[in-house]
């Protein structure tokens, strides 16, 4: 039975204790990303919103996909919402497995299709007042495409 | 009667100027694009952000549907530009 951590919201997380929790399950293998806001191009801040009523059953979905194709000791999964400003945490996926293929695919699995398939949206606010919602690319279909 | 709860989010709760709305159900028969023209001859800001119905996504009682998809007995629809999230 995997371990599954999702949570969504607000507050900030520390990777290196996602980390600790996950190496504690005995696999020998971890493996993680963290998503920060990216700053340049005179980006102020981000707002991300979501869909609360859907988020939160829509990642335990996608965890649920990547638990049905890797064998998984546990998956941590954090999205945050509200507004962040450029050098702060956005997202956390961590994975832990017996075999570290395991571990690296399906961390990569989780974030590419977080991207794409899970109910948040990001609004940029940039220092010469232009606020924009950010558009959805194409790189980011072919990354969760490449899954099958 | 029974009742459709609307949900907008992102560009498109900016341009319809509100997060959510009640209306009577349309019934079951009725698709989500069908129901989207007919909120976009509203006017205003429903006719700009309904415009391209290709920038559009929708879910069904909290499931991602394609816009031909009918309504059936959902109680929920949600309507909002494709996802930006990770």
């Amino acid at each position: 039975m995997t371990e599954a951590h999702i949570a969504v919201g607000e507050a900030d997380f520390d990777p290196a204790a996602q980390l600790s929790r996950l190496e504690a399950l005995g696999g020998g293998a971890v493996a993680s990303f963290t998503g920060i806001v990216r700053g340049g191009d005179g980006l102020q801040a981000m707002r991300l919103d979501h869909y609360p009523a859907m988020t939160q059953a829509q990642i335990a979905r996608i965890v649920a996909e990547a638990q049905a194709r890797w064998p998984l000791l546990g998956v941590v999964v954090i999205h945050r919402v509200g507004d962040l400003t450029p050098g702060e945490r956005i997202v956390f996926v961590g994975t832990a497995s017996s075999h570290r293929a395991a571990a690296l695919e399906s961390c990569a699995f989780l974030i590419d299709w977080l991207k794409t398939s899970a109910p948040f949206w990001k609004k940029e606010r940039f220092a010469d007042g232009r606020a924009e919602w950010v558009e959805a690319r194409a790189e980011d279909d072919a990354a969760r495409e490449r899954w099958g | 009667m029974v009742a459709l709860d609307i949900l907008y989010f992102a560009w498109v709760r900016e341009g319809v100027g509100k997060d959510g709305e009640t209306i009577d159900h349309p019934g079951a028969e009725m698709t989500v694009a069908e129901l989207i023209g007919q909120l976009a001859e509203r006017g205003g800001g429903y006719a700009q952000a309904f415009a391209e119905t290709g920038r559009l996504r929708a879910a069904l009682d909290q499931n991602f549907v394609s816009l031909d998809t009918k309504l059936g007995e959902a109680r929920e629809l949600a309507l909002f530009p494709p996802v930006t999230g990770g």
